[in-house]
């Protein structure tokens, strides 16, 4: 019980007045990363007036809305690059950007995949539910093969993107993916990912009833969850299967999304490099000037 | 580290008080006078040299500079950190000023002061890259979707490349707006005279702080320091958890995308804090208009081959002029109302198909006749050309 009362005062401490209720449907995993981001936030000790948040546009690029701090809704896909611009300005402030599936790898893939490769100092909490769920269930790039969309009436044909693999490829310093409905893991990545310098992203699988759940036949909420259960497999148990198991074994795991941490690298996050860089300048200048430049 | 402006460090940075140097160059200077701390930009011709400026003096005076991965990052990342609280700037030419169309439609929604500068070249598409134009007069008015009002300024010399561009970062701190400086590939990569001002030479303008604490304050309404149109502003990291969208928002910013008076409302506020004023800021030059029978109204690299065609016609006793928008938008419209009721007919040069003849001749609204005087493909009208529209025989 005492833990529901804790539920509460962190919403009462973090929700941003006068937005609620949310847009979201029942069921949709998104409000999850919400009250996770609240509990990682809580067990770090973070001043709310440090955190900038930043989204693009989508169902989960509303998040920011709901959350008391400092946040931008930009246009959709651009929230990596705008996210940049908040950091360079203030290095100080932890930068967390929320994003969809199709925010983030469909029309924002450019952004992406440079923040993650100059491993810009941010948090990214991706909420991969394999749809264009705002707009009513159009295919999204990380559709699985097969999956229905309204743009993909006969099923997808497309190979989707596997964007942790593709963010760990690129040399972010943090990258994790679980499904939503897990508290535990999600929070403490969260943690671990804004504890990162670099750039640290988190996909979390969180299922749109509405708009891929229905038209694919995942079912009600409480089976929606056990597709989830059944199509996923930790890193650690895939490698062991992938080592010890049978043939028939190793072809089952193959068509699992892994999940569990792809990536923690010690390595300094964008802007570190860069005050290096300009400390480096200026001493340079005001030796050669014989005194600083400042008076 | 938190940028602070040091102007003893940018001036021993910028160098020399007189150079000979290029006017996209003097638009880097411009903004590093101006105190510009971050720059978000991407490589195109002929625009490429304000980010090598900038990759090169701003981290000697404690900025960043970021080369983006395109021109939506670059004008997202400069929105970004003036939501930081910065100042921040970004240059470009046509193509990459079609791609910051969508952000710069977002930044006037969000009232984003911030400041790009473009270098034109001719189009559509890709066009002529080397060669200058002036055909995005237009679409800086028009080419982001929606209704809006646009200020954009428009430099004929490398001088007034440098001036502009800190007249624009303070434009843009004044009224939360994207400002543009409509240069082309002529002016900025022509080499002239510069004299870099001294700090009690510029007057600098900062974006105004709320004035009621986190709660009272209303990051979308009027100010509340004094009932401006303009809304004063709450960087990130100041505790006042602004939330900005650009979907239409109320006064405490939040989404309020169903009612017809909500958008109207905001759209109108945000289009009025600039005409309002349009006074205060809307800049011409006259040339020899006291007894003007005949006049050019031109701007940018355009009036340089007018103002000798307009000496050229004086010397053979032809009555001409020239009014130069150093302002193109919001428009001169009193200006240019005035000088129809003055001059018999107005000639207007552009390095477009005529894209700024078409304003003119709604204000003038036929009090005198308006001669379009196109050129289009990369070379600059030439003198003697623009003095026969005068009557000048050679
Ligand atoms: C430039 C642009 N193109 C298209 C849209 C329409 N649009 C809004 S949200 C969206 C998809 C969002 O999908 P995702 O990021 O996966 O978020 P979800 O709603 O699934 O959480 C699209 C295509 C837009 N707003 N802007
Ligand atoms: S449409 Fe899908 S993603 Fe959007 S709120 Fe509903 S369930 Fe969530
Ligand atoms: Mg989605």
């Amino acid at each position: 019980m005492s833990e529901m009362i804790d539920a509460n005062e962190i919403r009462r401490k973090y929700l941003r007045d006068g937005m609620l209720p949310t847009i979201f449907c029942n069921g949709c995993g998104h409000g999850n990363a919400i009250d996770y981001t609240f509990w990682a936030i809580e067990e770090l000790g973070i001043n709310m007036d440090d955190v900038a948040l930043a989204s693009g546009i989508g169902c989960s690029s509303r998040i920011p809305g709901y959350i008391n701090a400092d946040g931008l809704h930009t246009t959709h896909g651009r929230a990596l690059a705008f996210a940049t611009g908040i950091k360079a300005a203030n290095p100080d402030m932890h930068v967390i950007v929320f994003t969809g599936d199709g925010d983030c790898t469909g029309i924002g893939g450019n952004h992406f995949i440079h923040a993650a490769r100059r491993n810009i100092d941010m948090t990214v909490i991706l909420l991969n539910n394999f749809i264009y769920g705002m707009t009513g269930g159009q295919l999204a790039p990380t559709a699985p093969k097969g999956s229905i969309a309204t743009t993909a009436p006969y099923g997808n044909i497309e190979q989707p993107f596997n964007i942790s693999e593709l963010a760990t490829a690129l040399g972010a310093a943090y990258v994790a993916r679980w499904p939503i409905f897990y508290p535990y893991q999600p929070i403490k990545s969260i943690k671990e990912g804004i504890q990162t310098p670099g750039f640290a992203l988190i996909e979390l699988m969180s299922p749109c009833p509405t708009a891929y759940g229905r038209r694919n036949k995942l079912g009600e909420i409480d089976q929606l969850w056990a597709w989830y259960e059944q199509n996923t497999i930790l890193i650690e148990d895939y490698e062991k299967t992938m080592r010890y198991g049978t043939e028939e074994e190793k072809a089952a795991v193959k068509e699992k999304f892994l999940i569990g941490i792809f990536q923690k690298a010690e390595k300094p996050g964008f802007f570190e490099a860069y005050d290096r860089m300009v400390k480096k300048l200026m001493a340079n200048d005001d030796a050669k000037w014989g005194g600083g430049g400042a008076e | 580290m938190k940028y602070q402006r040091d102007p003893v460090r940018i001036r021993k940075v910028l160098g020399d008080k007189v150079q000979f140097i290029q006017g996209d160059m003097a638009v880097a200077y411009g903004g590093l006078v101006a105190g510009v701390s971050f720059f978000g930009g991407y490589p195109i011709t002929p625009a490429s040299e304000v980010a090598e400026g900038m990759a090169r003096l701003l981290p000697r005076v404690g900025g960043t500079f970021i080369q983006m991965e395109d021109e939506i990052g670059s004008i997202a990342a400069v929105i970004g950190a003036a939501w930081g609280g910065v100042k921040a700037m970004t240059a470009t030419s046509g193509p990459g000023f079609s791609l910051m169309m969508e952000n710069y439609g977002y930044a006037i929604m969000t009232e984003t002061p911030c400041v790009i500068a473009n270098v034109q070249r001719t189009g559509p598409s890709t066009g002529q890259p080397t060669l200058g134009a002036q055909g995005d007069m237009m679409q800086v008015r028009w080419g982001s979707h929606g209704d809006m009002e646009a200020i954009a300024l428009a430099p004929s010399t490398v001088q007034e490349c440098l001036d502009m561009t800190i007249e624009a970062i303070n434009l843009s701190e004044r009224y939360r707006h994207p400002v543009c400086v409509m240069t082309d590939g002529e002016i900025g990569h022509l080499r002239e005279k510069l004299v870099i001002p001294d700090e009690d030479e510029i007057e600098l303008v900062e974006r105004r702080t709320p004035k009621l604490p986190p709660g009272e304050f209303l990051p979308f309404a009027p100010s509340q320091i004094d009932g401006s149109k303009v809304p004063d502003f709450a960087a990130f990291g100041t505790g006042y958890h602004t939330y900005v969208t650009g979907l239409t928002h109320n006064e405490k910013g939040f989404p309020r995308t169903d009612k017809q008076p909500d958008h109207e409302r905001l759209v109108m506020r945000i289009i009025e804090k600039i005409t309002d004023d349009r006074k205060r800021f809307v800049n011409i030059e006259e040339v020899m208009m006291d007894d003007a029978e005949v006049a050019f109204v031109t701007y940018g690299a355009s009036a340089r081959p007018a103002r000798s065609a307009v000496m050229d016609a004086r010397k053979a006793g032809i009555k001409a002029g020239m009014l130069r928008l150093k302002t193109v938008w919001p428009f001169p419209r009193d200006e240019i109302m005035a000088v129809s009721k003055k001059v018999e007919r107005i000639i207007v040069p552009e390095m477009n198909l005529g894209q700024i003849y078409h304003p003119i001749r709604e204000y003038t609204d036929q009090a005198c006749e308006v001669v379009m005087a196109p050129k289009i493909g990369g070379e600059m009208h030439l003198p003697h050309e623009l003095a026969e529209y005068l009557g000048v025989r050679t």
